[in-house]
């Protein structure tokens, strides 16, 4: 798990008062609400259109021919045909809002029954389906509609029934991609052996998963297609006695030059009905995208430093006392008060580490134990200063290999990083660049001491040395080519390249199989012995604790609990929540003894329904 | 008693290949386990042992390519979704991972009547049992109304085990349950699983890579390496006097929460390498 995942699965239990619906969410973005506000009036004004139109939208009077806006009887004047601009706006709007829905509703349920069914049968009902929407994709929709007019006879609602059809493809592409992505996931297995049927797995589980870009696009296909039913409109196709945008502005186009001010009006409503829809759409996405996004601190907040000096040693050194006795023999990592803090929703700090206090010396492997969220991980990566930017840092005393680490100046950490300080990440495959070769990673950081040759030459034996059957192929090869155990040791070959003097391991062999783990347990031990290396090992495993380390660090919540002698730890923790802990590690000895439980009986069964 | 609840012969698997006319390898090869009722089988293996797709063939989510299944007398190895639906009621799952096994956007009572739903229960008698069933899994009432995401990794675990045995299931596959979990969590999640199975006879099949949660749960073990089973027997038996090679070396490479007798087990592992190499 990486440090922000692992922030968000901690902040998803602090944030129940954010437990709301996406939809409320965006009502409470400015954008959202302004542009559902203003969708909403526009809208309103078409459905009031019997009462607020003031006359016939097609009554021509000679008498208000031209008439400018704002005349009493005519609020937004008359058109040179002498007909009400304010009435046939209003019916043009219905037109619009028809249209809109019209395409994009056609498109939405076309597209949606068969991208889910097409993603989620897959196989070869998938393979015709897609074959015959890629078919619809390359026909151009608005030429067809124009080529379509004798037949649809230039009612606009077929005409937009049509368009829907062919703009169908994009949906079902975009539909048919979300389902493959939601299928595998366990939740629709378990539904599957619940018993569920496909149509109601379909509808309860996919779609609901896949709902959030759906709605988003057919807002922007009601978007083409109120532009493209103006459009058509605009070029004479269709009834010149229904009046729409596209119709008024071509007659207001014909007179732009004596009365330009008639070409605003149908313009001015298609744009705010588009815009509109477009912010509303993105306001929307913007509330699915973070629904737990903690807001953006002032700029004056981020500037304190990650990490800060005070200088106050003493106080916090006697924690320990012979961890200072260590410290006077020049060990290779210092800490002292380790805090680690995130910013809330509220504005307020929380601090996932509360005063960690640790040495590593040299040859020396301590173990950090706890469970999830006990800041283990977050104790290590402050000290590698791989935290996100948010995160606030602070330690009274922080020293590897003898160097005050402050992040005042962040290059004594990439020169540290680079040299004395190395680190082997929990999931090996993710930490490879896919896009390249595992040797072109390897050499990288190499290449900036010595020649290219060498750097190879180098690695290839280090590949040999961490047990890599064929070093050259596993040299050459992407790392998706090469298992789990496999990367795992590239990385560790990558992590001794530098000779650190500190290896920082966070749960290195949890994603790896127990036979594998043992080698990998081998493999750094020997490495830590060849190299004299200290490492700072952060587990819940204690049977890797017991396995490698020397000395014990026990948190829980982010704090100390315990550290001593690994043995005395096992043997004699002196704290309760140590001996927690101890305790439920599964016995070895004991197995389980009881004899299979005896089953109910068919009766008691139905009676238990 | 003597009737197997659960019998798989002989089962062969192998999943499609992708190109034109390519051979896959077979995943399971020729496997076969007996599970009375009441009974926990756990079956031991690295990944890629296919102990996941003896599960999933099982459940009717895999598509077994030779060999028999066989529940409570019946074949149900090559049953249409259809005629296996009503066996949602006999068998059910516990997935590996608690994060993506329930879905984020359904309230834990939607999870937790879904199931009783599809089979027939009515919403408000579904809607009754959910305060017992979050009862028997040790979860406050007030869980019904809350997501998943507000819960932490064994939450969602009891939840998913709830959602397990709302139908009173007579086999539960569970695949690797407690392997996402802390130590003092994975105990007590273990714990709760006996204490169901004490309950109401429910039999397991247990699939997990790590031999001290199959100590503690099962009443036999199954080892299974490359798709096939290489040894099964009582627990006490396969993981204290392994008879295997590849038993012997699983167990010692599990590292022993006890700095030396892990000593001890890593010498006898190098031994062992030593005499094979």
């Amino acid at each position: 798990m990486t440090v922000p995942e692992r922030q968000a699965t901690l902040d998803a239990n602090h944030v129940e008062e954010r437990r709301k619906g996406s939809f409320a969410r965006m009502l409470r973005n400015p954008l959202g609400l302004g542009a559902l506000v203003l969708l909403t009036a526009v809208v309103m004004l078409g459905l009031l259109e019997p009462v607020l139109s003031a006359h016939d939208p097609n009554f021509s009077s000679l008498t208000a021919v031209n008439t400018p806006p704002f005349s009493p009887d005519y609020l937004l004047g008359a058109d040179q045909y002498g007909r009400d601009i304010w009435s046939r706006s209003l019916v043009a709007i219905n037109v619009s809002v028809i249209s809109g829905l019209l395409g994009a509703g056609v498109a939405v349920s076309i597209g949606t029954v068969f991208g889910l069914i097409s993603g989620y049968v897959a196989k070869r009902t998938d393979a015709a389906l897609s074959w015959l929407f890629n078919l619809v994709m390359t026909f151009p929709a608005l030429i067809l509609v124009m080529i379509l007019y004798p037949i649809t006879g230039g009612d606009y609602k077929i005409m937009m029934g049509v368009f829907g059809i062919f703009i169908s493809a994009g949906i079902f592409r975009l539909v048919r991609n979300l389902v493959l992505g939601v299928r595998n996931e366990l939740y629709v297995d378990a539904a599957r052996v619940a018993g569920l049927s496909n149509v109601r797995i379909l509808s309860r589980h996919v779609l609901y998963a896949v709902r959030g870009p759906i709605i988003i696009a057919s807002a922007f296909l009601a978007v083409a297609s109120i532009g493209i039913q103006a459009g058509l409109a605009f070029l004479g196709l269709g009834s010149s006695q229904l009046p729409s945008f596209g119709l008024m502005a071509g007659a207001a186009f014909l007179n732009i030059y004596q009365h330009p001010i008639q070409m605003l009006w149908p313009s001015l409503f298609l744009a705010v009905m588009t815009g509109a829809l477009v912010m509303l759409a993105n306001a929307y996405r913007d509330s699915l995208a973070a629904p737990n996004a903690v807001p953006k601190k002032p700029r004056t907040h981020t500037v304190v430093p990650p990490i800060e000096e005070t200088g106050a040693t003493d106080s916090a050194a006697s924690i320990d006392g012979n961890q200072d006795q260590a410290r006077s023999k020049g060990n290779l990592l210092t800490v002292r008060n380790l805090r680690v803090e995130y910013p809330q929703a509220d504005g307020t700090y929380r601090s996932v580490v509360k005063g960690v206090s640790l040495d590593v010396n040299l040859g020396e492997v301590v173990g950090v134990v706890g469970e999830s969220g006990s800041g283990k991980t977050q104790t290590a990566f402050s000290i590698l200063g791989l935290l996100p930017r948010q995160a606030r840092v602070s330690a009274d005393l922080l020293e590897i290999a003898g160097e005050p680490i402050s992040a005042q100046d962040d290059r004594t950490l990439r020169r540290m990083r680079g040299s004395a300080l190395a680190y082997i990440p929990q999931e090996p495959m993710s930490n490879l660049d896919p896009s390249f070769t595992v040797g072109s990673q390897l050499i990288e950081p190499l290449t900036a001491g010595m020649s290219k040759k060498e750097a190879r030459a180098t690695i290839l034996a280090l590949l040999a040395r961490v047990g890599i059957p064929d070093p050259l192929r596993t040299f050459k090869s992407y790392p998706h080519q090469i298992s789990g155990g496999m990367a795992q040791r590239v990385l560790i070959a990558g992590a001794v390249s530098s000779r650190p003097k500190l290896l920082i391991a966070d749960e290195p062999t949890t994603a790896l199989d127990v036979t594998v783990q043992a080698e990998i347990l081998d493999l750094l031990r020997d490495l830590q012995g060849e190299f004299g290396m200290g490492v700072l090992l952060v587990t819940h495993n204690f049977g890797v604790v017991a396995d490698l380390c020397n000395r014990v660090v026990v948190m829980k919540d982010g704090e100390m609990v315990e550290s001593g002698d690994v043995r005395s730890i096992f043997h004699a923790p002196s704290k309760e929540y140590t001996q927690q802990l101890i305790a439920a590690i599964l016995d070895e000895n004991t197995t389980r003894s009881d004899p299979p439980a005896a089953a109910p009986s068919a009766l008691n069964k139905e009676h238990a329904r | 008693m003597s009737n197997p609840l659960l019998k798989v012969s002989d089962l062969r698997l192998r999943y499609p290949g992708t190109g034109f006319r390519t051979a896959s390898p077979e995943v399971l090869r020729g496997v076969s386990i007996e599970i009375t009722p009441g009974e926990t089988l756990g079956v031991v293996g690295e990944s890629g042992s296919g102990k996941t797709t003896l599960g999933r063939a099982v459940l009717g989510l895999a598509r077994p390519t030779g060999g028999t299944i066989k529940f409570d007398g019946r074949d149900i190895t090559h049953m249409n979704p259809r005629e296996r639906r009503p066996l949602a009621r006999d068998i059910q799952v516990i997935f590996q991972d608690p994060y993506t096994s329930l879905n984020p956007s359904l309230q834990i009572a939607d999870i937790l009547t879904e199931p009783l739903i599809a089979q027939g229960t009515s919403s408000q008698a579904a809607r009754n049992s959910v305060r017992q069933l979050l009862d028997s899994v040790g979860l406050p009432a007030n869980a019904a109304q809350r997501y998943p995401k507000e819960f932490s990794g064994g939450q969602r675990q009891r939840i998913a085990i709830a959602r397990a045995v709302a139908l009173k299931p007579r086999l539960i596959v569970c695949d690797e349950p407690v392997s996402a979990l802390d130590l003092t969590t994975q105990s007590r999640v273990l714990d709760l699983l006996i204490d169901l199975q004490r309950q109401t006879g429910v039999a397991y099949l247990f699939i997990t890579h790590d031999l001290s949660v199959v100590r503690h749960i099962s009443h036999r073990v199954t080892v299974m390496y490359q798709g096939e089973l290489v040894e099964t027997g009582q627990t006490p038996e396969v993981t204290t006097n392994p008879q295997h090679e590849y038993t012997r070396s699983l167990l010692l490479a599990s590292p022993t929460a006890d700095p030396d007798r892990q000593a001890e087990r890593r010498a006898a592992r190098r031994l062992l390498r030593l005499a094979n190499s």
